[in-house]
């Protein structure tokens, strides 16, 4: 296996909504940022791939026109997957596994303030029998958390301590969008949207991009030289997917996560920072016991998806968050994980660590 | 490129159609069991399943790999999802392709399909992007006035496009999956050049039709080669290229995108000369005229000469030209878009298989596979011999 370092990551602020802002600029901001950040030009970058979703924009190809924003004059290798942008570092990772590619570029975008986010992912759902019933995406996720509370697995006062503890953290994060103190009495007073969920329980409709950029030992090794950050490796990386039928998948846990973080190496070594990508407060519980993380883990120091969270590229915001502190010296291994489908169906886990 | 990868099962949707009367699972279950049957496996020896497929306004389902996990038989196992927009067949292919060439995956899945008759593709395609004008009709109405541009720069007959719509439509019927099998009678070149104007200078005779269908591979490593109940073809080489829709000085006619990609996938293959080193090619060909200047983008002709390729018969497998070019019976006789590139793909492999039955070109022992999409900036390219590289 190829050693694969990320060496610049960069998120524009997860905002509410960026108004006239397009896509293109968004993206354009996010990437300029990441490649300054070591000095890069478009020519140093070997492969490109993006994550995205042409159901936010409402219209077909919305990574057509993002190509816009990376100056592919002359063209350039390049690949797109209709997933978080978590996959298309996958992708990138792969191709670089073959030895054909020694740097790329991964991002992702989203802008969910343009349309009703939570009816539109009920369009993910099997189109003959469970779609037409329009069970939006905050519904089926308060399924999973009342049949976690049901099997004992959780309570409300363990969910509201998740919330709390992101906004607290996300105190440290210009780029947040939820964030300051609260007290678990004072999030459980607030009224339920849907049951067990509180406004708080779910991730806020976000919009922005990221870019996150990764290359081989020796290229990480020489552009970051003296520069007092460290390259972040790729030592473990793995996702799987699970049942579609939520009837058919025992909710309360995550096989699919338990696989990939064995495959990834998780328990390989002692896991300083965690990044989860859990839209929901109850997420984060079940994510923790399927990775096997105790309280000496750090979990969502960033603040998380429920401070922010950009669809299509939250996964890839947890790489570059657990990446950007073990970069800075913050901490020397941490587990970032992605997540795609309704009630976590399918679950990427990496493993990163600075050496 | 890394470890070498093989195609050792190839399964299609038994016949293409404009609306086949089965759900989405079931369409992509029946191509994916037709390509394990061709590679002598079942569900539980693929390691990973690699999909892709164009806009998910065809068919209405956000991310529907999600709820095809099921029927591809993936749970508990990695699946990627691939959109790259017309080429994406061809892109998801090579994206599994990678796979088994980084060593990380011994067998796996690759999947393309559209089911176009859930929705209208042509409007699908047309839709209003934010803060932008509204340019055009469909996919035609986005190339008619390039392909006009290429009749100007060239003084081609008019008649070339037609010529093209009826060799593919010929070699159509040697293809028990392609979706058009015209009767003998129709396929007349008076009749196909009075036919009805679409988007002028294209005649509703010289595009593609709207199809449903599903296309698979099983792609292994050379280990799993060995063990293959039939011949395995041999990736020699892949590429892909991607440039921006519009920009000042951008080359329609003749996309630098193309030309560059070309150029990857033959010094990866040792390709110099493509005419006389390929035995076929099938090219997604969507809209008749796409045959001529493809063969000048590809390096098959000088530029401004490609028309007289075809029209020499030098690119028809019936009047025994040197380098037949989609003897499956092309784009032109079966469209379902996302899975078009990976057909282009899986067809190109077939022949350097010896598999393709009628439409097999004799001996056949290197074929270039391609596809395209967008504005024709999006590329990929394969080139499969029937011995490893």
């Amino acid at each position: 296996m190829r050693e694969i370092a990320i060496i610049a990551y960069h998120q524009t602020p997860m905002v509410r909504d960026a108004g006239a802002k397009n896509d293109v600029e968004l993206v354009m901001e996010a990437v300029q940022a990441a490649k300054d950040q070591i000095g890069f030009t478009k020519d140093d970058i070997e492969f490109t791939c993006s994550g995205s979703c042409d159901y936010l924009g409402g219209a077909a190809f919305a990574f057509v026109g993002a190509l816009d924003a990376l100056g592919a004059v002359p063209p350039i290798s390049e690949s797109h997957v209709e997933m978080d942008a978590a996959w298309a570092l996958y992708e990138a990772w792969l191709k670089m596994q073959t030895g054909h590619f020694n740097t790329a570029l991964i991002y992702g975008f989203g802008k969910s303030s343009h349309g009703p986010m939570h009816e539109v992912l009920a369009l993910q759902l099997d189109p003959y029998y469970t779609q037409p019933l329009w069970p939006d995406q905050i519904s089926m996720a308060a399924l999973q958390a009342r049949a976690m509370m049901d099997a004992g697995k959780i309570t409300e006062k363990q969910m509201a301590e998740v919330v709390a503890k992101s906004r607290q953290h996300a105190k440290a994060n210009p780029n947040a969008q939820l964030k300051g103190d609260y007290t678990v009495e004072q999030l459980l007073a607030e009224p339920t949207l849907s049951s067990p969920l509180r406004k708080h329980d779910c991730p806020p409709i976000t919009d922005g991009a990221s870019a996150l950029i990764l290359a081989t030992r020796d290229v990480a090794e020489k552009v970051l030289a003296g520069t007092g950050k460290r390259p972040v490796y790729i030592t473990g990386i793995d996702h799987r997917i699970e049942s579609h039928q939520l009837g058919t998948r025992d909710l309360t846990t995550s096989m699919s996560t338990r696989i990939a973080g064995e495959k990834a190496g998780v328990k390989k070594g002692k896991v300083d920072i965690a990044e989860l990508h859990a839209p929901f407060s109850h997420q984060e519980l079940l994510l923790k016991e399927a990775l096997g993380l105790d309280d000496s883990t750090v979990i969502n120091p960033s603040g998380g998806p429920l401070a922010g969270n950009i669809f299509m590229s939250a996964g890839l915001d947890r790489i570059g968050a657990v990446a950007t502190r073990i970069m800075n010296g913050e901490a020397n291994r941490g587990v970032a994980h992605a997540t795609s489908g309704a009630c976590l169906q399918q679950n990427l886990v990496a493993v990163l660590e600075g050496k | 490129m890394g470890n070498p990868c093989a195609i050792v099962g190839i399964g299609q949707t038994e016949r293409y159609k404009s609306k086949i009367k089965k759900s989405m699972a079931g369409l992509v279950r029946e191509a994916a069991q037709n390509a394990l049957n061709d590679a002598g496996c079942t569900w539980a020896d693929i390691d990973a399943v690699i999909i892709g497929k164009a806009p998910d306004f065809f068919e209405g389902v956000v991310m529907p790999e999600l709820y095809l996990a099921d029927a591809l038989g993936c749970v508990g196992k990695p699946m990627l999802r691939v959109h790259t927009a017309g080429s994406v067949g061809g892109s998801t292919a090579i994206v599994a392709a990678s796979y088994i060439q980084s060593g990380m995956f011994n067998r796996v899945l690759t999947l393309a399909y559209e089911k176009q008759s859930e929705s209208n593709a042509m409007w699908a395609l047309s839709s209003q992007q934010p803060f932008s004008p509204h340019l055009n009709a469909g996919a035609g109405g986005f190339f008619a006035p390039i392909i006009r541009e290429y009749m100007r720069r060239t003084g081609a007959p008019d008649d070339i496009g037609c010529k093209v719509a009826l060799k593919d439509r010929r070699h159509a019927l040697k293809n028990p999956h392609a979706h058009m099998h015209e009767p003998e009678e129709n396929l007349d070149l008076d009749k196909y050049m009075a036919a009805m104007m679409l988007w002028e200078p294209l005649r509703f005779s010289e595009v593609c039709p709207s199809s449903d269908g599903a296309c698979a591979m099983v792609l292994c490593n050379e280990d799993l080669a060995k063990k293959a109940p039939n011949k395995p073809a041999w990736i020699h080489g892949t590429a892909m290229r991607s440039e921006p829709t519009m920009y000042p000085w951008r080359e329609e006619v003749n996309p630098q995108a193309g030309i560059d990609c070309a150029k990857d996938v033959y010094s990866q293959a040792g390709i110099t000369n493509p005419r006389k080193e390929l035995d076929m090619a099938e090219v997604y060909v969507p809209f008749s005229w796409y045959e001529p200047m493809w063969l000048e983008n590809l390096g098959f002709a000088d530029v401004g000469e490609g028309w007289k390729l075809t029209d020499s018969g030098a690119t028809s497998l019936d009047q025994g030209g040197d380098i037949p070019w989609n003897c499956s019976g092309g784009v032109l006789s079966t469209n379902p878009i996302g899975a078009s590139g990976m057909i282009r793909f899986a067809e190109s492999a077939l022949q350097v298989r010896g598999m393709a039955g009628d439409r097999q070109v004799p001996g056949a022992k290197k074929a270039l596979g391609h596809a395209y999409g967008g504005g024709a900036q999006f590329f990929s390219m394969w080139i499969v011999g029937s011995d490893k590289p």
